[in-house]
C-alpha cells in the first residue's frame, strides 16, 4: 500500500546526468535484503563513496548545502535498467519525495507510484533551468502540487507536468492497488473460466 | 473486424475488463519469479492475509544470487543464502512449484521458461526482471514488473495496465558469416539510443527474423528492455512450433495441434498500423562491441573509440566523456586494439546451446591468452547437460575457460563472479553500465564468437577473419 502523495515543497538536490541507471541508483550487492526497508544508507553508493567507504566529496549528494534535500532533478530516461523496485525504495528511504527529470524510464516511473514517490516529468529546457538554479542558488526549493500537477519554482514561475488520472488518483490517495483489483474478483474468475490457462 | 498488431491481440485476448480511460485489468497467464525480487512480495502476502491465487500458473527458480562453483559446498555469502533459503520457504507455504539448485531444471528464469514449454505464443508472462522480454521471441506478451506488481499478479493474477504504443523494427537480408542475432540488437540500440523504445512494445519482422533459431530470436528479444521498450515480440512460425512440440508443458499430441492453429492466427494483419518503425539491412551488418557505459553505446569492430568532442548534442557529449573516463579509452582508438582481462560467456541474452557452440567453434584447438581469465556460465542445468554430452566442456576447459554451474553469474556479479577494479571484460551480458559486473569493472557486450575470439587473442579480433 502506497503511502500517499499530495503536496511537497523541498531542498533539491541536482543530478546532472542523463541515463541514470538502476544499477547506479542502488548497486547489486545490496538488493539481497529481504525487507522493503534500509536501501537509503546504499542509495548510489559507488557514486557516494570511495573505493574504501567514505563519501566521495566529489559527489553532488555529499555536499552539505544538499543535506536533507527531498527532490532530485536530473537528466533524461532516468531509472532505466533493471526492474529492482529497490530503486525507488532507496530513493524513498534515503528522503527524497519528488524525482524531476524530462523522461523517465517506464518500468522505474511505474514503480515510484507503488512507494508514494512522485517521477515528474518537465520539459528539457525546464528541468535544464533548475539543474542550474540548483547548483548556483542556496537553499533552492521548488513546491509540487499533485492535484493541481503544477511545480513552482522560488521566483514564482510554474510549470503544469502530466500525469495518468488513475495513478494519479492511487498515489494521492494511498489506494491499496491490490484491494482495488479485488473489487473484480468476479470477472476474474468469469476470465478464468472461459480460458484454458497453462 | 479492424486489422491488429500481434500485440493487440494478445492484448485484447486478456483483457478482464477495460475502463473507458484506457485502464485494463489484463489477466496474467504466467508468472516467473527468482529470489531477489519475490520475498517482499509474499511478505506482503502474508501481511494482508492474501492468498496466493494461482500457484499453478506460477513458477520459481533461483538463480540472480547463486554460486557457479561446487554446489556441493555450503554458500560462503550468508546474506544470499537466506534469501535463497526463503524462497523455499515461501515457494512451500503458498504452494509454488521451485526449480531448487538441485532440481535437474534448474537455471536462469528466462532459459528455462522456454525449455520447459511455460513460454508460448500468445501468452502473456511477466516476472520481476526487466529481461522477461526474452520471451516475446515466441508470440508471448511478457515484461519485466517491480516487486510491488509481483505481489499483485500473485493476489489477483492480474496487473493494472494501459495500452502500449506499437514498433516495428524489420529487419531484412542475409547476416554475414559471424555475425549474430547478438549484434542485430547491438545495432538496433546503436541507432535508437537507450531510451528510442521507451512507451513501446517491439514487433520484430523481416526475412532476417524468420531465418533466424528461437535460441536467436531469445537474443534479440532479451535486449529489447535496452531501447526502453516493455516488452518486443517475434510472431510465431514453424521454427517456434518445432522448438515447442514435446516440451514439458506444452500441449500435447491433437491439443498441440488446435494449440498450433491457434498460434498461427496471432500474427499482425497485412493492414494493420504500428505507431513507429524502423529498418534494418542485415547484410550491411558487421560485429558490434560497446564502447561506453550504456548498451547504446555501440560501434562496429571494424571501427574506433568515438571522440565525444565530435557529438552534436551537449548531453551526449557530455556522458561519452565520463564513459570514456570511466572505460579508461582514448577517442579514436582502434576497437581491435583494446585488449581484455576477463572473458565472461553466459547470462540470459547468451547462454543457450547455440551460444556455447558458436563460441566453442571459435576456440577449438587453441588456448586462451595467459592475460585473460574466462568464464563460461551455461543458462541452465539443461543447457549444461546438453554442451557436456556433445563435448563442449572440454573445449572449452582444454582451451583453458572455467566451465561453471548455471546462473546469472556476472552478467550481475550479485554471486561471487565479478570484476575486480580496472579490469576489462569482454561479456555476452546485457548491460555495461558503471559497476555492473563489479565496482569500477569495464565491460564491452559483444556476441559469443567475439567474446570467445578476445579471449583467445587478448584483445578485440573481428571474428569474420579469424
Amino acid at each position: 500500500m502506497a503511502e500517499p502523495f499530495t503536496r511537497h515543497t523541498g531542498l533539491v538536490a541536482p543530478l546532472d546526468r542523463i541515463n541514470v541507471d538502476t544499477d547506479q541508483i542502488i548497486p547489486k550487492q545490496f538488493l539481497k535484503r529481504i525487507e522493503r526497508t534500509g536501501f537509503g544508507q546504499f542509495l548510489f553508493y559507488d557514486w557516494r563513496f570511495t573505493g574504501d567507504g567514505s563519501p566521495d566529496p566529489g559527489f553532488v549528494l555529499n555536499e552539505d548545502r544538499y543535506r536533507g534535500a527531498t527532490i532530485l532533478v536530473a537528466g533524461d530516461n532516468f531509472g532505466c535498467g533493471s526492474s529492482r523496485e529497490h530503486a525507488p525504495w532507496a530513493l524513498q528511504d534515503y528522503g527524497f519525495r519528488v524525482i524531476i527529470a524530462p523522461s523517465f524510464a517506464d518500468i522505474f516511473y511505474n514503480n515510484c507510484f507503488k512507494n508514494g514517490l512522485l517521477p515528474v516529468v518537465l520539459p528539457a529546457g525546464t528541468v535544464r533551468r533548475m539543474l542550474e538554479n540548483a547548483a548556483e542558488q542556496p537553499r533552492y526549493t521548488v513546491s509540487v502540487d499533485l492535484e493541481r500537477q503544477v511545480v513552482t519554482e522560488p521566483d514564482g514561475a510554474s510549470d503544469r507536468f502530466e500525469v495518468d488520472p488513475f495513478r494519479k488518483t492511487f498515489i494521492l490517495k494511498g489506494l491499496d492497488e491490490i484491494g482495488w483489483t479485488l473489487q473484480y474478483e468476479d470477472d476474474i474468475a468469469a476470465y478464468e473460466r472461459t480460458q484454458r490457462t497453462g | 473486424m479492424p486489422a491488429k498488431t500481434m500485440y493487440e491481440k494478445v492484448w485484447d485476448q486478456h483483457l478482464v475488463r477495460e475502463a473507458a480511460d484506457g485502464l485494463a485489468v489484463l489477466y496474467i497467464d504466467a508468472h516467473l519469479i527468482h529470489e531477489v525480487t519475490s520475498p517482499q512480495a509474499f511478505e506482503g502476502l502474508r501481511s494482508a492475509g492474501r492468498k496466493l491465487r494461482r500457484p499453478d500458473l506460477t513458477y520459481a527458480t533461483m538463480d540472480h544470487n547463486v554460486p557457479t562453483t561446487d554446489r556441493s559446498l555450503p554458500m560462503t555469502d550468508d546474506i544470499a543464502r537466506l534469501q535463497i533459503e526463503m524462497l523455499v520457504r515461501n515457494c512451500e507455504e503458498f504452494g509454488v512449484p521451485l526449480y531448487d539448485l538441485d532440481s535437474p531444471h534448474n537455471g536462469i528464469v528466462h532459459v528455462i521458461g522456454p525449455e520447459l514449454g511455460i513460454t508460448q505464443p500468445g501468452k502473456t508472462m511477466v516476472c520481476g526482471d526487466s529481461h522477461t522480454s526474452t520471451h516475446g521471441a515466441f508470440g508471448a506478451l511478457a515484461f519485466g514488473i517491480g516487486t510491488s506488481e509481483v505481489e499483485h499478479v500473485m493476489a489477483t493474477q492480474c496487473l493494472l495496465q494501459k495500452r502500449s504504443r506499437t514498433f516495428e523494427i524489420r529487419i531484412d537480408g542475409a547476416l554475414s558469416e559471424g555475425v549474430t542475432a547478438k549484434d542485430i540488437i547491438l545495432n538496433i540500440i546503436r541507432r535508437t539510443g537507450t531510451a528510442g523504445g521507451t512507451g513501446t512494445v517491439i514487433e520484430y519482422t523481416g526475412s532476417t527474423v524468420r531465418s533466424l533459431s528461437m535460441d536467436e530470436r531469445m537474443t534479440i528479444c532479451n535486449m529489447s528492455i535496452e531501447l526502453g521498450a516493455r516488452a518486443g515480440l517475434i510472431a510465431p512460425d514453424d521454427t517456434t512450433f518445432e522448438y515447442l512440440a514435446g516440451r514439458a508443458f506444452a500441449p500435447k499430441d491433437a491439443e498441440f495441434d488446435r494449440a498450433v492453429d491457434r498460434w498461427r492466427g496471432l500474427a499482425t494483419d497485412d493492414e494493420a498500423g504500428f505507431d513507429e518503425r524502423l529498418t534494418l539491412h542485415a547484410d550491411e551488418l558487421v560485429p558490434q562491441v560497446t564502447w561506453g557505459t550504456n548498451p547504446g553505446m555501440v560501434t562496429d569492430v571494424t571501427g574506433v573509440v568515438p571522440d565525444p568532442g565530435g557529438m552534436a548534442s551537449e548531453n551526449d557529449r557530455r556522458a561519452a566523456e565520463k564513459a570514456l573516463a570511466y572505460m579508461a579509452l582514448e577517442p579514436n582508438t582502434s576497437i581491435t586494439d583494446i585488449e581484455v582481462d576477463r572473458v565472461f560467456i553466459g547470462s540470459c541474452t547468451n547462454s543457450r546451446l547455440s551460444d556455447l557452440r558458436a563460441a566453442a567453434d571459435v576456440i577449438k584447438g587453441r588456448r586462451v591468452s595467459p592475460r585473460v581469465t574466462a568464464l563460461v556460465v551455461p543458462g541452465s542445468h539443461s543447457v549444461k547437460r546438453q554442451a557436456e554430452a556433445e563435448g563442449l566442456d572440454r573445449v572449452f576447459t582444454e582451451a583453458g575457460f572455467e566451465w561453471r554451474e548455471a546462473g546469472c553469474s556476472m552478467c550481475l556479479g550479485m554471486n561471487p563472479d565479478i570484476l575486480q577494479p580496472g579490469e576489462r571484460c569482454a561479456s555476452t551480458s546485457n548491460r555495461n553500465f558503471e559497476g555492473r559486473q563489479g565496482r569500477n569493472g569495464r565491460t564491452h557486450l559483444v556476441s559469443p564468437a567475439m567474446a570467445a575470439a578476445a579471449a583467445v587473442a587478448g584483445h578485440f579480433v573481428d571474428v569474420r577473419n579469424w
